[in-house]
């Protein structure tokens, strides 16, 4: 029972960690009807500028600049590439942001190596909040909560409560009213791909510590993030959300329970074959829940692929 | 050069990177005509190529950079001709390769036949696995199957660690190609018999990707690439011309991973994983997805970057993601597309008005990005070189990199070699609309 709770929470730190990141990629993919391949960069550069900045100025400060400088980027990068990528059409669009992260990676290397950076959780938030039957969770985890919830209110405050925000939502469905009712509506998405990259750089910085700030990370949770906004729906915030925790909680008690296959198929009436050594499925018999951690969100992905293609909240494509 | 598409959005939405309207930018295999000209001239340079460099790292680099492009064929099958974005393409030709390699390792049916015959069976599983991913993900084009394909291509390259029975684990799995049954006596010893045997497939692979591209199912693609509606509308399923022709390039794709078996004789986890395809991508991106013989450009050039720039420089990846961006942003008809560019004007005959203005530009243009190049270069070793070590050689100059007038030296190559050629570029758009102009204009 304890071991339940200490793993909803690991998961959930997963899950919103995953959901500011795929949050802002539904946003501008609802805006633009493009994937922004190269999200989980912008996330990466966040973790980067937070630790060359905590250096200097400490944590605090780059929590508070660096999603700014990558937003900056990000409004960059949409006007002054994806605006003139965006005449050719959407594939040539992907094929940039892919491209785009490429580069980025690249661009990490090249300035600050190919080693994990020393950037730590500060001295402050260094501490065991509390413990559950001796399993000790840390401040840090429940700071990133905090934050992360913070951050989705504010964004649904936003989105449904300001002048702002119903702007944007009608620029989403109908952009040329929107422009004829007088609104800049390349500006609008140019600050909403800002946004979006920003809220990347908020999860870069806080993740940084925990997960570690290496050239890798953007692609260790690149791919995840696709898949998150995959099985939840493109273009739903409420399918991201939900998503998000579902993987941050499968790959989290998946990894900590450690169920066999070999259990399953046992109990469902399919007894071990005698020969298991050579056995071409052997394999299949020895997998256990930890080592297919991380390749379950891939799986399920799949599945909802091939029963529910418009995934979780999405709406049916016409 | 693209600007008509601006004004008309919702036509530009579904198609890739050219306007069909103009004839030098057409895309899929029109623009080629059907002659064997070019056949046989790419088969008597294939056969004669080992002749002109024989050293032993220039067979490795042909090698390689003919497997690449028949990969790079396979996957324009897809981007170019079908408009599907494949981010996990690597994992078909992969699991050719490894469906190869457990061949080989059967000793006893790998010496039934000849070695010259396997890669068929690599395309066999290639295009097995292409049938089942195929079966969900060509349901539409565009973003989702871009999707499907990344989280189907993590899956596979993700499992290849766990699947040791398949996959061999980390290590992969390896094997001997000279068990197969002598091919008129020949066992495959050398590196140039492969050299052979991979320029056969080639010229086989290639010559059939043609075909396929002028059969009705190939032209069909290139229909559901521009308007999937409209195919529709005259009773084509787009989902299945679709399906065809990822099947057809999972074919191609396995045959390229079991020529990858025969040539390196170990295939890892590297063959499968989402960087491998995304290289593809770059080099079909890169050589032009435009026109059929594009990806060939493409593979050629990349190989030969690739091997070069990398003896040189560390930092090869970024400029070759820098090229990428590059070519995406401002020649998105890829380097066939720039060849095919200048056919009008050699039509009218006015070619010549370009030669000039092209050096005027073009060599201080090289110059000035050699420059800062260079500066990239002594950046990186100030930044990365180890504590003490300032000595660093460039363009074979040595140097001190803390010393402050190398980097003075490399800013003004770069500003005035860069500032010559932005000088010079209107009267190089003068002459590119004067020898595209028919008549006299003067």
């Amino acid at each position: 029972m304890e071991l339940i709770l200490v793993n909803l929470i690991d998961g959930l730190v997963t899950g919103l960690l995953l959901f500011m990141l795929s949050a802002g990629l539904t946003l501008i993919f609802s805006m633009m009807g493009v994937l922004n391949f190269a999200h989980a960069s912008f996330y990466m550069l966040g973790a980067y500028f937070a630790y060359q900045i905590s250096i200097a100025l400490g944590f605090w400060m780059g929590l508070l600049i660096a999603p700014l400088i990558v937003g900056i980027m990000g409004a960059g990068v949409e006007r002054y590439g994806l605006r003139r990528v965006h005449q050719y059409g959407h594939v040539p669009e992907l094929i940039f942001t892919f491209g785009l992260a490429l580069l980025i990676e690249e661009l990490v290397q090249f300035i600050w190596g190919k080693n994990q950076m020393p950037y730590s959780v500060p001295d402050v938030l260094n501490f065991t909040a509390f413990a559950i039957a001796g399993n000790s969770i840390p401040a840090y985890k429940i700071f990133m909560i905090f934050i992360s919830i913070a951050i989705f209110i504010g964004l649904l405050y936003i989105l449904t409560r300001t002048r702002v925000g119903m702007i944007i939502q009608a620029a989403l469905s109908y952009p040329r009213t929107v422009e004829a009712l007088g609104h800049n509506v390349p500006l609008i998405f140019m600050g909403v791909f800002g946004v979006g990259t920003a809220l990347a750089g908020v999860a870069g910085v806080i993740a940084g510590p925990v997960l570690g700030t290496f050239p890798g990370m953007a692609f260790v949770l690149g791919s995840i993030v696709f898949v998150t906004i995959v099985i939840g729906g493109l273009g739903s915030l409420w399918g991201a959300l939900v998503a998000s925790l579902l993987i941050g909680w499968i790959t989290t008690f998946a990894k900590s329970y450690n169920i066999a296959m070999s259990d399953i198929l046992n109990g469902i009436g399919i007894p071990s074959p005698a020969d298991l050594d050579t056995s071409a499925f052997r394999d299949l018999w020895t997998v256990t829940s930890p080592q297919i951690a991380d390749i379950l969100p891939y799986i399920l992905m799949v599945m909802i692929l091939i029963f529910r293609p418009q995934g979780l909240f999405g709406k049916r494509q016409s | 050069m693209t600007d008509t598409n601006v004004k008309d959005p919702a036509r530009s939405k579904e198609q890739i990177t050219t306007d069909p309207s103009k004839p030098a930018q057409r895309m899929g295999a029109g623009s080629m005509t059907l002659t064997l000209t070019p056949w046989l001239i790419g088969a008597v340079l294939l056969a004669i190529l080992p002749f002109v460099f024989t050293s032993n790292s220039a067979l490795t680099i042909m090698n390689q950079m003919w497997i690449t492009v028949i990969f790079a064929l396979a996957y324009n099958m897809l981007l170019g001709q079908g408009g599907m974005l494949s981010f996990g393409h690597a994992v078909y030709a992969g699991v050719g390769g490894f469906a190869c390699m457990h061949i080989m390792n059967a000793s006893d049916f790998f010496a039934s036949f000849p070695l010259p015959v396997l890669p068929i069976f690599g395309g066999l599983f290639g295009m097995g696995l292409a049938l089942i991913v195929g079966s969900f993900s060509t349901r539409s084009a565009g973003t989702v199957f871009a999707m499907i394909s990344l989280g189907v291509g993590e899956l596979i390259a993700a499992s290849s660690v766990i699947v040791v029975a398949f996959f061999g684990g980390e290590e992969g799995i390896s094997g001997d190609r000279t068990y197969a049954m002598p091919f008129f006596g020949n066992e495959f010893l050398q590196q140039i018999d492969v050299y052979y045997l991979i320029s056969f497939w080639v010229i086989v692979s290639a010559a059939l990707m043609y075909l396929w591209s002028r059969t009705p199912v190939g032209r069909m693609a290139n229909a559901v690439r521009d308007n999937p509606e409209r195919a529709e509308f005259l009773g084509y399923s787009a989902r299945w011309v679709r399906f065809y022709s990822f099947v057809a390039s999972g074919f191609f794709a396995g045959i390229a991973g079991g020529l990858f078996a025969i040539n390196y004789e170990i295939l890892t986890e590297e063959n499968l994983n989402t960087a491998s395809s995304g290289i593809i991508l770059l080099v079909t991106f890169l050589g032009g997805v435009g026109f059929f013989f594009g990806p060939i450009i493409g593979a050629i050039v990349f190989t030969l970057v690739q091997t070069v720039l990398s003896l040189e420089t560390d930092l090869w990846a970024f400029y070759a993601g820098t090229l990428f961006v590059a070519t995406v942003m401002f020649f998105p008809g890829g380097l066939a597309g720039l060849m095919m560019m200048h056919v009008p004007a050699f039509k009218l005959g006015k070619a010549g008005y370009l030669v000039r203005p092209y050096i005027r530009t073009l060599i201080p243009a090289a110059i000035g990005t050699l420059g800062l190049c260079a500066l990239v270069e002594m950046t990186f070793h100030v930044r990365h070189a180890a504590t003490g070590d300032t000595q660093m050689t460039l363009f074979w100059i040595p140097f001190d990199s803390h010393a402050i007038l190398p980097w003075v030296i490399a800013a003004a190559i770069a500003l005035i070699g860069l500032g010559i050629a932005r000088a010079t570029t209107p009267a190089l758009r003068d002459a590119w609309n004067e020898a595209n102009t028919a008549g006299d204009r003067s």
